[in-house]
C-alpha cells in the first residue's frame, strides 16, 4: 500500500471509530422519561438548539437532518473558521475539519478559533479545542494533512456537503472535482481586502454548474491575503454565510427544479454592497462535471501544474545578492550608498530603516543624511516598465551604490535587475535578500515583523 | 457622435487599475471603427485605450479578450448567458468587471 493509500485508509477507520462513539454517546444519551417515552434529541439539545427549533424553517425535523449531516470543511483560516463555528453550534452532527498549516499570529485578526495560546499548534487541532468546547454534541473528525488528488475522493465519500474555505485556486478545482466524483455540493467562498465572493456549486449534485463551469481557466497569478492583505470581518461575514448556505442546504428539500446558480458579491468598503449575480448553467463538454467527457483519474491530475506554479520572477545570482547582516555592515561602515524601498506607501509607512523620511507628494520618500539616501518607489512604478521611471533616474544619478529592499526580496530582485541593467551606479546594485522580514528577523535590536 | 450612456464598475482588486474608483459613469461611442454598434468587445478595448492605467493593461486583456480569472456581469448576468464579447451595449446598461479572488 502506498502513503497515501494507508493515509486514506487510517483516515476512514478514524472516521468510523468517531461515528460509532458518537451512535453509543446518543444511544446512551437518550433521554427515556420513567413511563418509557424515548425522547428524539438528548434534553440538553432541545436546550440547546431551542431558539432555532422553533423557527417553522427548522422545527425537530431540520435539526434531527443537521443532527444526521456530515459537513467537510476545507481550510481551517478566516473562512473556515467562523463556518466551522456556526455549523458546531447549530447541531450539525458531523463536521470534517482538513488543514495541515499551524497557526501563525498573523491569522489571529481573522481567525476565530485560534488563539494566543494555540500559535505554533496546528489549525485543525487548535479549532477542535474551540469546537469540543462549544459543542460536545457532534462528531469532530480531523484531517490533519493536505488535501491532494490522491486523498480526496477517500475523504469526500463520507460528507453529504463541502465547504471550499481554502486560499488556492489549485484546490478550489481539486474540491470541486471530487465533489462531482462524490456527488456532493460545494459551498464556495473567497475573500481578499474588502471584497467577497460566495457560490454554491454542482447543486443540486449532478444538476449546478461546477467550479471549471464558471471559471474553466485559472488567473494567471491569482493574490493571497498574505500579499493583498485582508480585513477580518470581510472574510468574517463570507465564512458565516457559507455555514449559512449549508444549513439550508441540509434542511430544505431538494427543488424538483434547481434554482439557476447564483453569484454574492460583497464589498465592504467605503460603501457596504451585495451584490446577486445570475451565472450560467452547467458548460456542455465541461472537463469537471460533463458525463459525455472522458476524464483524467483525479489522482493524475497535476492541479499545481494546471494552475501555473507560482510566478518564479526574476532570479539573481547569488553574488548580485547581500543577506541583511552584510546590508547592515554597510551601514554602519558609513560607506555612502542609497537604500531604495520599493514596497507600497502603505507598507513605508508601517516602518522603514533610519534615514528616510515621508511626506513628499506622490508617494515617494527621500531624505538625504550624510551617508546614507533611503527612498520609498514602490513596487508598480517599475512594474511593466520599460524603462527606469525618471524620478528613480534623477535620484540615483549620483548613486555610488544601491541596495534596494522589498517586503520578502521577490520585487526587489527584479527592480535590482532592471538598475543592472541601466547601468545605475556604475552596476554597484545589491539586492537585500529576505527583503525587511528577514531583516527584522535578523535584527539584535528588534524590528518589527508584519 | 451618438453615444450611449452607460455605467462601468470594478470589483474584486481590478479598480486598482482604473484610477482606484469602482464605478464609472461613460458615455461610449454608439458605434464601433468599422461602424457596428458597439458591443462588450468594443467596450473592453475602449477601455484599454481610455480608462485603464496603462502600464497594468496586462492585468485586465489578455490576447485581445479580458484576462482569465475576470467574469463580466451585463446587468448582473454572467456575460456567459446574454452572447459574452458580442452583446451589443443599450443605454443605462450596467458592467461589472470582476477580478476572482482567491484569499481564505
Ligand atoms: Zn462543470
Amino acid at each position: 500500500m502506498s502513503a497515501a493509500e494507508l493515509e486514506g485508509e487510517n483516515s476512514l477507520l478514524k472516521q468510523r471509530i468517531q461515528q460509532l462513539e458518537t451512535e453509543l454517546a446518543s444511544v446512551q444519551a437518550a433521554a427515556v422519561e420513567p413511563d418509557g417515552q424515548k425522547w428524539a434529541l438528548g434534553l440538553d439539545e432541545y436546550r440547546r438548539y431551542g431558539r432555532q427549533m422553533i423557527m417553522p424553517e427548522i422545527g425537530l425535523e431540520g435539526q434531527l437532518r443537521l443532527k444526521r449531516a456530515r459537513v467537510l470543511v476545507v481550510g481551517v483560516g478566516g473562512l473556515g473558521c467562523p463556518a466551522a463555528a456556526y455549523l458546531a453550534g447549530a447541531g450539525v452532527g458531523t463536521i470534517g475539519l482538513v488543514d495541515h498549516d499551524v497557526v501563525e499570529a498573523s491569522n489571529l485578526h481573522r481567525q476565530i478559533l485560534h488563539s494566543t495560546a494555540t500559535v505554533g499548534t496546528p489549525k485543525v487541532e487548535s479549532a477542535l479545542l474551540y469546537l469540543r468546547r462549544l459543542n460536545p454534541h457532534p462528531t469532530y473528525i480531523p484531517h490533519d494533512f493536505a488535501l491532494s488528488p490522491s486523498n480526496a475522493i477517500a475523504v469526500f465519500q463520507n460528507y453529504d456537503l463541502v465547504l471550499d474555505c481554502t486560499d488556492h485556486p489549485s484546490l478550489r478545482y481539486l474540491i470541486s472535482d471530487a465533489a462531482v466524483l462524490t456527488n456532493i455540493p460545494v459551498v464556495s467562498a473567497s475573500a481578499l481586502r474588502k471584497d467577497g465572493q460566495l457560490i454554491v456549486l454542482n447543486s443540486p449534485p449532478g444538476h449546478g454548474p461546477c467550479y471549471r463551469c464558471i471559471w474553466p481557466r485559472p488567473p494567471p497569478s491569482p493574490t493571497s491575503c498574505a500579499d493583498g492583505g485582508i480585513l477580518g470581518p470581510v472574510v468574517g461575514v463570507m465564512g458565516v454565510l457559507q455555514a449559512l448556505e449549508a444549513i439550508k442546504l441540509l434542511i430544505l428539500p431538494a427543488p424538483s427544479t434547481p434554482a439557476p446558480a447564483t453569484m454574492t458579491l460583497f464589498s465592504a468598503w467605503p460603501r457596504l454592497a451585495f451584490r446577486h449575480c445570475r451565472m450560467r448553467a452547467r458548460r456542455t463538454g465541461c472537463p469537471g462535471c460533463s458525463p459525455a467527457v472522458e476524464r483524467t483519474a483525479l489522482a493524475d491530475t497535476d492541479y499545481v501544474a494546471f494552475c501555473g506554479a507560482d510566478a518564479e520572477g526574476v532570479r539573481l545570482a547569488p553574488e548580485e545578492r547581500v543577506a541583511p547582516v552584510e546590508y547592515r555592515s554597510v551601514r554602519e561602515s558609513g560607506a555612502p550608498h542609497v537604500l531604495l524601498d520599493v514596497r507600497d506607501p502603505t507598507q513605508f509607512g508601517i516602518c522603514h530603516l533610519r534615514g528616510s523620511w515621508s511626506g513628499f507628494p506622490s508617494c515617494v520618500c527621500m531624505c538625504v543624511v550624510p551617508v546614507l539616501t533611503c527612498v520609498d518607489v514602490p513596487f508598480e512604478e517599475f512594474e511593466g516598465a520599460s524603462a527606469l521611471p525618471a524620478l528613480v533616474k534623477e535620484g540615483l544619478s549620483t548613486a555610488e551604490a544601491v541596495y534596494v529592499l522589498c517586503r520578502l526580496g521577490n520585487d526587489s530582485q527584479i527592480v535590482t535587475r532592471m538598475l543592472k541593467d541601466a547601468g545605475v551606479a556604475g552596476g554597484h546594485v545589491w539586492d537585500v535578500r529576505g527583503g525587511i522580514r528577514e531583516w527584522a528577523r535578523t535584527a539584535p535590536e528588534g524590528f518589527p515583523e508584519y | 457622435m451618438a453615444t450611449i450612456p452607460i455605467t462601468v464598475e470594478f470589483s474584486g482588486g481590478l479598480e486598482l487599475l482604473f484610477s482606484n474608483q469602482r464605478t464609472h459613469k461613460l458615455q461610449i461611442p454608439a458605434q464601433d471603427p468599422s461602424g457596428n454598434p458597439a458591443n462588450i468587445g468594443f467596450l473592453v478595448s475602449y477601455l484599454c485605450d481610455n480608462l485603464v492605467e496603462a502600464k497594468r493593461k496586462d492585468l485586465f486583456v489578455m490576447d485581445g479578450t479580458v484576462r482569465n480569472g475576470i467574469l463580466v456581469l451585463i446587468n448582473d448576468s454572467d456575460w456567459e448567458l446574454e452572447g459574452e464579447d458580442r452583446y451589443e451595449l443599450q443605454g443605462a446598461d450596467n458592467i461589472l468587471f470582476v477580478s476572482t479572488l482567491h484569499g481564505g
